[in-house]
């Protein structure tokens, strides 16, 4: 059971620390600015107060010529606490802030080898947008 | 997307099984279903049997139940029964050539999307998704 609540700045150090144990970079410079207003950061808390997970997005509008939209641009979970449904609640909370703000549509950005991540997009609905990413190795 | 008649045939029986893992169905059930052939199907479903995605009685008219994991088994893990598995295949006559290698890291790319994109579909995800073909009949 967890409880879903805005981000503060409190729970900066602990949401850079599960971010730093599963992916190996560390930004909490990224995660501070998350907390400006127009971003949507989300933090689930377990009933003992203990961080169970987060998501972060935000509302562009016109981005790379598409019509407004509500992007999430992280999600993690502590590992003991998968498959719990938290990530689940907290995609729900995000989904419902962007409706609230008068979108229709959410999308994010999957590096494609990282399966866990797609499947658990793929179980909240998600299917593959209008728009192609495109890279070019500048080195 | 072309796949092979297999592994289609393969995706529907797993589909249609994994609808109701209570259910048996015979293969003869399964054939007239998709409008395939009972003999084609048999085969299909002896490798869906050996993977463990299925269980099944003998004959044409012996039933068949799902015996995987809805939510572990990804359509990936159906077509990789049947179809190549992606940069393993047999080398084509030309690849060799500046032109062979451009037009092979062209189709390598769309490969590599193609099975990201059915390794992140779950069984459990396709059968609950808002289709109403898939919904459970």
């Amino acid at each position: 059971m967890v409880a879903i609540r805005p981000a503060q700045a409190s729970d900066l150090p602990a949401i850079s620390a599960l971010d730093r144990r599963l992916t190996g970079s560390d930004k909490p410079q990224y995660w501070q600015d998350m907390l400006a207003p127009d971003r949507h950061f989300l933090v689930a808390e377990s009933t003992n107060g203990v961080l169970a997970g987060f998501i972060a997005g935000e509302i562009r509008a016109w981005e790379f010529g598409q019509p407004p939209a509500g992007w999430v641009f992280a999600i993690q979970i502590e590992p003991e606490l998968r498959l719990q449904g938290v990530g689940t609640q907290l995609f729900e909370a995000l989904v419902t802030r962007f409706r609230e703000n008068g979108v229709t549509r959410v999308r994010t950005l999957v590096d494609r080898k990282d399966h866990l991540i797609l499947s658990f997009f793929r179980a909240q609905g998600m299917v593959a947008g209008p728009s192609l990413q495109l890279d070019k190795d500048l080195s | 997307m072309k796949l092979q008649t297999g592994t289609r045939l393969g995706l529907y029986a797993v589909l249609e099984l994994a609808r109701d893992p209570d259910r048996t169905l015979s293969a003869t059930d399964l054939a007239d279903r998709f409008g395939v052939s009972g003999h084609h199907l048999a085969k299909v479903l002896r490798i869906l049997a050996n993977a463990g995605l299925v269980r099944g009685g003998r004959g044409a008219s012996g039933g068949y139940r799902f015996t995987g994991n809805r939510r572990r088994t990804t359509l990936m893990d159906i077509v990789a029964l049947f179809e190549p598995t992606p940069g393993h295949r047999a080398k084509e006559p030309g690849e060799d050539t500046d032109i062979g290698s451009a037009l092979q890291r062209v189709l390598m790319e769309i490969d590599e999307i193609a099975e990201a994109t059915l390794r992140s579909i779950s069984l459990e995800t396709m059968l609950k998704s808002k289709g109403p073909s898939l919904r459970p009949g």
